[in-house]
């Protein structure tokens, strides 16, 4: 039998991988991948935390599955307006989308 | 040592190890490769979790639907991704420490907590009844009927979002 602790100690790390991807990544794209792995990380603590607390309320599976149907809502208006971005500017690169900046 | 254990600890260095890559290959289709080797290993943590219908949700979704996005949108703008110049930028030595320290942060309050060595206790009535149950939390008025629809509602503005966004309006 696997104690809670491992879950929510591999989820801890996979959250920071993801953090450090969002920071360092050049490419837009790739910071939407590293937000997919900081998302998933989530989804396994609120799993783990149902099935080692109250299995009866559904609770925590409901949430996860609200966590998958906001994630593919993310991917889907971040990828167009990356897209959308790449036909006007000819980048993908998130330093160079600097057009907001003061 | 029994069978969940062996299982959870290959998932679990496949999930770390994929991971790393993403956020550290240079070419962004395999990355995105790598994504999905991640999201495969958490569908097995969810099975080891007796969740099954969340394993089959994230293989058909996130692997199915989400990853390939990616991989479509890795295409639609590949000039960029092309080795030329750093993947990564000027900051990350403070980046990684940012990581590190959150990862510590979370250690520390981890272990303050007194619910870790927790055991899962067996699911009444056995884990092929979760999914009738969750069926019914997500329609019952009683429950999750509201979300379940705010989700519904979300997911129809991100789709016609996305397509407006991504609409070329010149016409050609």
């Amino acid at each position: 039998m696997i104690p809670l602790s491992w879950y929510l100690v591999l989820s801890a790390a996979l959250f920071c991988i993801g953090l450090f991807g969002v920071m360092v990544r050049r490419n837009a794209v790739a910071i939407l991948l590293s937000v997919e792995l900081m998302l998933n990380a989530v989804n396994i603590n609120l799993v783990a935390f149902w099935r080692y607390g109250d299995t009866t309320s559904m609770a925590g599976q409901v949430f996860a599955i609200i966590v998958f149907a906001v994630a593919a809502a993310e991917v889907a208006v971040g990828l167009s307006l990356i897209y959308s971005i790449y036909r006007r500017r000819g980048s993908v690169i998130a330093d160079e989308l600097d057009l907001m900046k003061w | 040592m029994d069978a969940s254990v062996v299982i959870f600890i290959l998932s679990a260095a496949l999930i770390i190890a994929s991971a790393l890559m993403v956020v550290s290959t240079r070419n962004l289709i395999h990355a995105a490769l790598w994504l999905i080797a991640t999201l495969f290993g958490v569908a097995v943590l969810y099975a080891v979790l007796e969740a099954g219908f969340l394993a089959v949700v994230q293989v058909v979704v996130y692997i199915g639907a989400i990853a390939i996005m990616f991989i479509f949108a890795v295409m639609l703008t590949r000039k960029e991704m092309r080795d030329q110049g750093a993947q990564v930028n000027a900051a990350w030595p403070m980046a990684a420490l940012l990581g590190l320290l959150t990862f510590g942060g979370l250690w520390i309050i981890l272990s303050k907590w007194d619910g870790l060595a927790k055991l899962p206790a067996a699911i009444p009535g056995g884990a092929d009844g979760t999914l009738q149950q969750l069926g019914i939390a997500l329609t019952s008025p009683d429950a999750f009927v509201l979300p379940f629809e705010v989700a519904s509602v979300l997911l129809l503005a991100a789709l016609i979002g996305s397509v407006y966004v991504a609409m070329n309006k010149k016409g050609s």
